[in-house]
């Protein structure tokens, strides 16, 4: 299926639905006074997106607006998971006291504009389409990084994301012009056609690659692309970095892996061979050892716990790169139920820390000191809970994830980089650990605020601590749904 | 009801949880009635088993089977055989009595029997699972309520206790699991079925290394998988030298926490080794038992004993007892003799009553006291006779008194081993000497001796203490007299394991 623009708005109505809800946010805010409504309409616009979008899910798939984005399960994938991001931010961001003081509307349709760059980059198949959406959802997150007013943390964050963006997208952008350089085309399928009938010095081509994964690294924040994620973290308001550290993660997941998946070609039992003379995944292995050692040795010091949390991001995204490494499908299913189960409990971990701002104003691991013993236990429970799903400790949903990932690792007889991940296992530990002993083993002092749980955060919380822990012990539908989601749509 | 009977014994303490999560929190003695409440069914159960289990079969028994995750062979498949049942039978005993141990704990009662019964429910889970996958769920699932219960409830280093016996256990359990994966990728069809694995570990191959001075010794993939098993199961066992997070562990914990690890934790990685070292890579284990197994124990034994001798504090000295009793259980089963390996598992469950006795023995002077400091007591004889005589009993039966429950596990080891190992069951039998060394001079310290005036008026064991103590003390010396009430659940399965490794030996 390929079809023309008019042809393709057919296969367009997530898209759309939500382009309407970001115009009719920005409408709305200028006649409405009661701001609350517009979070809900948010919400409701990304649910009815959502539900376009599980519409097509398994349907037909093929090229949209003459080859530019394609729909495939894989795409409609990362749609959910942008979608999802979205709504249960939002929804954080009811309760959050540092949103609340923002332009709502502002702050909602940026945020939706985000995830709206997130759906170009899950589908995109041309160069130019992946650098536009890569940048439209760098842009909003610049944005929405130095909301915070009168803030220097925030606005400092912003300017260094920017200028790391700046530097990144560079390097890519430079790649890719070496690509075009060499195949002539920005399309991906007529790139691996050429790329393939290259000749045997592939130097070249190697360089190129390696360029533009600087790119694509900056998004899923691996080594050498971290330098921004702590600062941004710890500035930007807590929602938005909730929502950076699952759905930009995800979203540079699924532009690397259709981009990688052109220069591979698959073999009979599914696995990936890469092409010969351009070992980016050995670059790859060694990137993802590194980034998951780098993360965790420099989480272990942290006394914020936004940063700490930011550093515990990349060396998941180390974890996460193991998929792609090990280069057969059960890597690739293991990397989309990873991003799955990441989501839920990472967006968990920040509604607690939402919630302790609230009521301490303190972000530091020392604020959250006989959390257990102040007021409710459920919010630290529910970090207890979410602390330990990160480590990956069964029965929890991060044990699954990590199972999976070590399990295509394994397969692929890579025992080297396996030791290295578990040795992360348990160094990681260690200052997971540690946040749940200051909630349980300290006792808090009188001056120590009292948290308190509205019933949308309770819900919420509940929410998301009672999916890692049905995850943990019951992931078959998921696994169904991550296996149909690795298809990609080539030809 | 029997049908699901190794099911309701796990899960009816999870349920318990439940429960108690639902009372009010400060309500506190109907939380500790709710809680014995859910240990009741568990341990009639566990006497119903004893009845039912048929000592003659060596194969699996009360096997329940049902496909959990279906896309990657993962079942609910449990079952006891004679590796498990006395291990199955011990934990619904201590898991019951240990509920009473812990009546003075009043401070967040609600979410000490909560984490306790979840606690419970994993060591059960452990012993009976017969499914890789489910083993290692309920082996980390025991990792969290040990960690708070050490760390909320404990002494005064109690942190660095529970971030370390977590740190040990981890670091283990994650090598296991890389271990587990690739024996279920390279099993055909990819199973984590144990007894399928165990079938077909024929085929694991071979070759010698060749090079001086390791000319004829045989490595291989299952010699690296069993490697890295062995450490997951050494640190908990614990063997020197992964065995420091022990004294930590048990002088910060509560008492009946204490009685918990030694009684049923330190028997995971005996068990394990059972269970799965053994059967499913035999030939590795006939290569390497002998380094890592007979070798290490003696050490262990001896390491142990005097280590235990060196210690002033009361429990620490109990602590490091058990390092050198599990020394034993190690060298039995390296030895490959039906009495060897029998006496192996008959010491693993003697030592889970042994030294719940002696745990809460000292628990019950600490409560008292307020310290554990051997050097501070002396002549409790004549202020606490009936609690002397209760500790007496413990300690002679770990120092091995004949007729008591330890003498005959030790003398079936030692006697398995002397076949094979002369040698080191000369060392071995030095520790005998050793732990009679530390225990009469505790004896002696703490009960003989002029009586210390600040304890002149130190008030006699409680029934609630008794009832704690009494029941192990009964085992203790009806094993003791007569060991075929535990000997012949064992005999059969034992024989049979013996016999799938002896041909590898060479």
């Amino acid at each position: 299926m390929d079809l023309d623009n008019l042809a393709s708005l057919d296969y367009f109505y997530p898209e759309i639905i939500l382009t309407g809800t970001i115009l009719l946010v920005i409408f709305l805010d200028l006649v409405i006074k009661n701001k609350r409504v517009i979070g809900a309409l948010s919400i409701l616009g990304c649910l009815a997106s959502l539900g376009a979008t599980l519409q097509l899910y398994g349907g037909p798939s093929g090229f949209l607006f003459h080859r530019m984005m394609v729909l495939d399960n894989f795409s409609l994938f990362f749609k959910v998971v942008a979608l999802a991001a979205a709504i249960l931010v939002l929804w954080m961001s009811f309760s959050s006291r540092e949103v609340a003081s923002l332009h709502q509307g502002e702050y909602a349709t940026i945020l939706l504009s985000s995830a709206l760059g997130m759906f170009f980059m899950a589908s995109a198949t041309n160069l130019l389409m992946a650098y536009l959406s890569l940048e439209m959802v760098s842009i909003t997150s610049y944005i929405l990084t130095g909301f915070l007013p009168r803030n220097r943390r925030s606005s400092e964050a912003a300017l260094k994301y920017l200028i790391y963006g700046g530097v990144a997208s560079g390097a890519m952008i430079y790649g890719m012009s070496w690509i075009f350089g060499i195949t002539a085309s920005l399309d991906y399928g007529q790139i691996h056609t050429a790329l393939f009938q290259s000749g045997p010095n592939r130097l070249p081509i190697f360089i190129a690659l390696t360029l533009i994964l600087a790119g694509f690294g900056y998004k899923i924040v691996f080594v050498p692309f971290h330098m921004w994620s702590p600062d941004v973290y710890q500035g930007a308001p807590t929602p938005f970095t909730a929502f950076l550290s699952v759905a930009s993660n995800a979203a540079g997941v699924a532009i690397l892996l259709r981009f990688f998946f052109t220069v591979s070609e698959t073999a009979r039992d599914g696995s990936w061979l890469y092409l010969q003379g351009v070992e980016w995944p050995q670059v790859l292995l060694v990137v993802s050892m590194i980034t998951m050692t780098l993360g965790n040795l420099s989480a272990l010091s942290q006394q914020n716990l936004k940063r700490m949390l930011a550093y515990s991001g990349i060396a998941h995204a180390g974890y996460i790169l193991m998929g792609l490494v090990a280069l057969n499908t059960e890597g690739l299913q293991a990397m989309l139920f990873y991003i799955v189960v990441y989501l839920i409990m990472n967006l968990g971990a920040f509604l607690v820390v939402v919630l302790v701002a609230n009521a301490t104003g303190k972000e530091e691991i020392e604020g959250y000191r006989g959390l257990a013993w102040r007021g409710s236990a459920v919010p630290a429970v529910a970090m207890a809970i979410f602390m330990f799903s990160l480590t990956g400790l069964p029965p929890l949903a991060g044990f699954v994830g990590k199972f999976f990932l070590f399990a295509a690792v394994i397969k692929q007889q890579l025992y080297l980089l396996a030791l290295v991940a578990v040795a992360n296992s348990v160094i990681s530990l260690y200052y997971y650990a540690r946040v749940v002993k200051v909630m349980f083993l300290d006792f808090p002092e009188p001056s120590d605020g009292r948290v308190e749980l509205n019933p949308s955060a309770a819900t919420l919380l509940g929410l998301l601590s009672a999916m890692t822990l049905v995850l943990g012990i019951y992931w078959g539908p998921l696994v169904a749904f991550t296996s149909q989601s690795v298809k990609f749509f080539t030809k | 009801m029997t049908d699901h009977v190794l099911t309701y014994m796990t899960f009816f303490p999870l349920a318990g949880m439940v429960a108690v999560l639902l009372l009010p929190r400060d309500n506190h003695n109907l939380i500790r009635w709710t809680s014995v409440v859910f240990t009741i069914p568990p341990l009639l159960l566990a006497v119903w088993l004893y009845r039912a289990f048929d000592p003659n079969n060596p194969g699996l028994q009360f096997i329940e089977k049902v496909p959990w995750i279906p896309g990657y062979n993962i079942q609910y498949f449990v079952g006891v055989d004679g590796i498990s049942i006395s291990m199955v039978l011990l934990t619904a005993l201590l898991s019951f009595i240990c509920i009473f141990a812990s009546w003075g704990i009043d401070k967040g009662v609600k979410g000490y029997y909560a984490l306790f019964l979840l606690l419970d429910t994993g060591m059960m889970g452990v012993f009976v699972a017969l499914d890789f996958f489910l083993f290692y769920i309920f082996w980390e699932v025991m990792l969290l309520p040990m960690y708070f219960l050490i760390g909320i409830w404990g002494g005064p280093r109690r942190e660095y206790a529970a971030i370390k016996f977590f740190l040990y256990t981890l670091f283990g359990s994650v090598l296991m699991l890389l271990a587990i994966l690739a024996l279920y990728f390279s099993s055909d069809p990819h199973t984590f079925d144990m007894t399928q694995l165990i079938a077909q570990s024929a085929k694991y191959s071979t070759k010698t290394i060749g090079i001086w001075p390791f000319d004829h010794l045989r490595w291989g993939f299952q010699h690296v998988v069993w490697m890295a098993l062995f450490i997951g199961f050494a640190i908990k066992i614990p063997a020197f030298p992964f065995h420091t997070w022990l004294p930590d562990a048990h002088v910060e914990a509560p008492t009946a926490i204490s009685v918990i690890l030694a009684g049923i934790l330190l028997k995971m990685g005996a068990y394990g080794i059972l269970r799965i070292n053994y059967p499913m890579l035999p030939q590795a284990t006939a290569d390497l038992a002998y380094v890592f197994l007979a070798a290490l124990g003696t050490w262990n034994i001896i390491y142990g004993a005097l280590c235990a001798m060196a210690q002033k504090d009361f429990k620490k000295l109990v602590a490091y007892s058990s390092v050198s009793h599990m020394g034993y259980v190690m060298l039995g089963m390296a030895s490959f003799t039906p009495q060897g390996i029998n006496g192996a598992v008959l010491q693993m469950f003697n030592h889970g009553t042994i030294t719940g006795m002696l745990f809460l023995m000292v628990g019950v002077i600490y409560d008292r006291a307020h310290h554990r400091d051997i050097e501070g007591f002396g002549g409790l004889a004549a202020v606490m006779p009936v609690y002397t005589g209760i500790s007496a009993l413990a300690i002679f039966a770990s120092m091995g008194l004949p007729g008591l429950s330890g003498f005959i596990s030790e003398v079936l080891v030692l006697l398995g081993t002397w076949q094979k190992y002369p040698v080191l069951t000369a060392l071995a039998a030095t520790g005998v000497i050793l732990t009679a060394g530390y225990l009469l001079w505790t004896v002696q310290r703490v009960y003989l001796g002029m009586t210390n005036e600040k304890y002149k008026l130190m008030p006699e064991i409680n029934a609630r203490e008794l009832f704690t103590m009494i029941p192990l003390g009964i085992i203790v010396i009806i094993v003791g007299v007569y060991p075929t009430v535990v000997l012949d659940l064992l005999r059969a399965t034992l024989t049979q394991l013996n016999q799938v490794i002896v041909p590898h030996l060479s």
